[in-house]
């Protein structure tokens, strides 16, 4: 997010006329090519006390989600679903730059976006989160912190986000024949359908890069996400920053989004699998 | 899922799949702002005051080599069916910042180093795709304001409803439809200054919502022009 990157127009433009002349030679400062993620690691599980949790590194980008799961009442023109609540922090600790308070309206942004990646792709089925309707419902609150950060915030929290969500346990709830809710001692997961992927992309000059850096994106035009559902289709997005993207830019941002999310779709569940099966 | 279509192709609005929703713009409806304009789109019903370039405060906020934009969107109390608290919630920080971003490209902010332009938008009614009306509105009271514009900005949503992409979502759409892209092009620049999404589309129903969305914009752009053109030139045919 900008508002953790110190600018300075001086070295901004310098900084922008050497990224150029690299990125028109396909290369990049880090050496990677243009359609590389950094290395991602995902481990799962790591706050006991959460019912879901997960630490995700994009390359120096270090985000943990947690997940607690609630009763809560449902939003009044969706009774029968459970609630789905996402919020994201990026602490003071994460850069030299960010500032305590709450969330910015570039947090607020990285939230929502991460949010809707979720909703609209239908990963966890609410409707099976309802005990009463109208009254009572299982309440998912994923809080994201940012522990450190280096570019691409939207997807490592959104990794993040479904690494906590897939990987979350919570005791089974029912309601009694008094219409009291009780919890059972069985320990189940949520309900789960398939997971969406958030490519992030930037434009800088002419040229589409994926996973950008702080130092990208601090030279970028313009931002656009796209999320990818299991089934291949695209399920949200994000035009970002105050830049512009030309038509066939938006069509070849779409045609990236789906076959890097086949790619990091595999990386995230294999991180997902050995929490199950450890 | 409640049918949104009928079979003869019609939607509950009684529109069809690529028409617009009634459009009304008005331009210099209020006489303190620098630039204003007002917009009914559908049952949208918006007010935008463009005050600026005028001098930053809070003064840290100045920039030495351009003007500073922002952009408040904010929806009054009774514009939807549930009382909306007046404090700004998550989503209209959130709106307000990709209004921002999508009319700041069309700016030429580099003509006013140090200074702040305010676009304030009110939302009195909402009925569905208010961000787009807000954008469209807040161009034309850019342009009221005499700021120096690369282009206009022009916003329109296309998506999916009951199985068949549609532009122009209305409120229940909206909310029960499959899909809502909203986006906003400068129309003779082509490009495009916002784009989001909200559910799911195939590549190929991307493809054919991205078309009809810049399509309809391209129909927005004429009525942007005409009101402009109505206040500075007099009405078409009275010259």
């Amino acid at each position: 997010m900008m508002s953790v990157v110190k600018k300075s127009i001086v070295v901004e433009q310098l900084r922008r006329a050497q990224m150029i002349e690299l990125l028109s030679k396909e290369k990049r400062l880090d050496n990677r090519g243009l359609m590389d993620f950094r290395p991602i690691t995902i481990e799962t599980g790591v706050i006991e006390r959460a019912n879901g949790s997960a630490r995700v590194q994009v390359g120096n980008t270090q985000v943990i989600a947690g997940v607690k799961i609630e009763l809560g009442e449902p939003f009044p023109d969706a009774p029968d679903k459970g609630l789905l609540v996402v919020n994201a922090e990026v602490l003071p600790l994460a850069s030299a730059y960010a500032e305590p308070g709450p969330p910015d309206e570039d947090a607020i942004e990285l939230a929502r976006v991460v949010d809707r990646g979720i909703r609209e792709s239908h990963m966890i089925d609410l409707s099976k989160l309802a005990l009463i309707p109208g009254r009572k419902v299982c309440a998912v609150f994923v809080d994201v912190n940012v522990l450190n950060t280096d570019g691409n915030l939207l997807d490592a929290s959104s990794y993040a986000t479904v690494a906590s969500i897939a990987t979350s346990k919570m005791p089974k709830f029912y309601v009694d024949e008094n219409g009291q809710i009780r919890q059972s001692d069985e320990i189940i997961p949520l309900p789960i359908n398939g997971i969406p992927i958030s490519i992030t992309m930037a434009r800088i000059g002419d040229t589409l890069i994926v996973d950008p850096t702080s130092e990208e994106e601090a030279v970028m035009d313009a931002r656009i996400t796209l999320v990818v559902d299991e089934n291949g289709n695209l399920c949200a997005g994000q035009k970002g920053q105050p830049g512009t993207l030309n038509f066939d830019q938006v069509k070849l941002a779409t045609k990236i989004a789906k076959a890097k999310a086949k790619e990091i779709r595999e990386i995230i569940k294999e991180g997902i699998m050995r929490n199950v099966k450890g | 899922m409640k049918e949104l279509i009928n079979e003869k192709g019609l939607r509950i609005d009684g529109r069809r799949v690529d028409e617009l929703r009634p459009l009304k713009i008005e331009v210099g409806v209020l006489k303190n702002a620098d630039g204003s304009s007002y917009i009914e789109m559908g049952k949208n019903k918006i007010v935008v005051a463009v005050y600026g370039p005028k001098e930053v405060h809070p003064k840290h906020q100045a920039l030495p080599d351009r003007s500073v934009l922002r952009c408040r969107y904010h929806m009054a109390p009774f514009s939807v069916d549930v009382r909306k608290p007046p404090q700004p919630s998550r989503r209209e920080i959130e709106i307000s910042k990709v209004i921002r971003e999508a009319l700041e490209p069309a700016l030429i902010l580099e003509e006013y180093p140090r200074t702040a332009i305010d676009v304030y938008l009110e939302v009195l009614q909402a009925d569905g795709g208010s961000r787009c009306a807000g954008i469209t509105a807040s161009a034309v009271a850019l342009a009221d304001a005499g700021i120096s514009m690369r282009d206009m900005v022009v916003a329109c949503a296309a998506g999916k409803v009951s199985g068949q992409v549609v532009i122009d979502l209305n409120d229940v759409e909206d909310k029960e439809g499959e899909a809502d892209m909203p986006i906003a092009i400068m129309p003779n620049l082509n490009q495009v200054t916002l784009l989001q999404l909200d559910g799911i589309l195939t590549s190929e129903e991307f493809e054919r919502a991205f078309e009809m969305a810049v399509n309809a914009c391209r129909t927005i752009y004429e009525v942007q022009r005409k009101a402009l053109m109505d206040k500075y030139f007099g009405k078409a045919g009275e010259e």
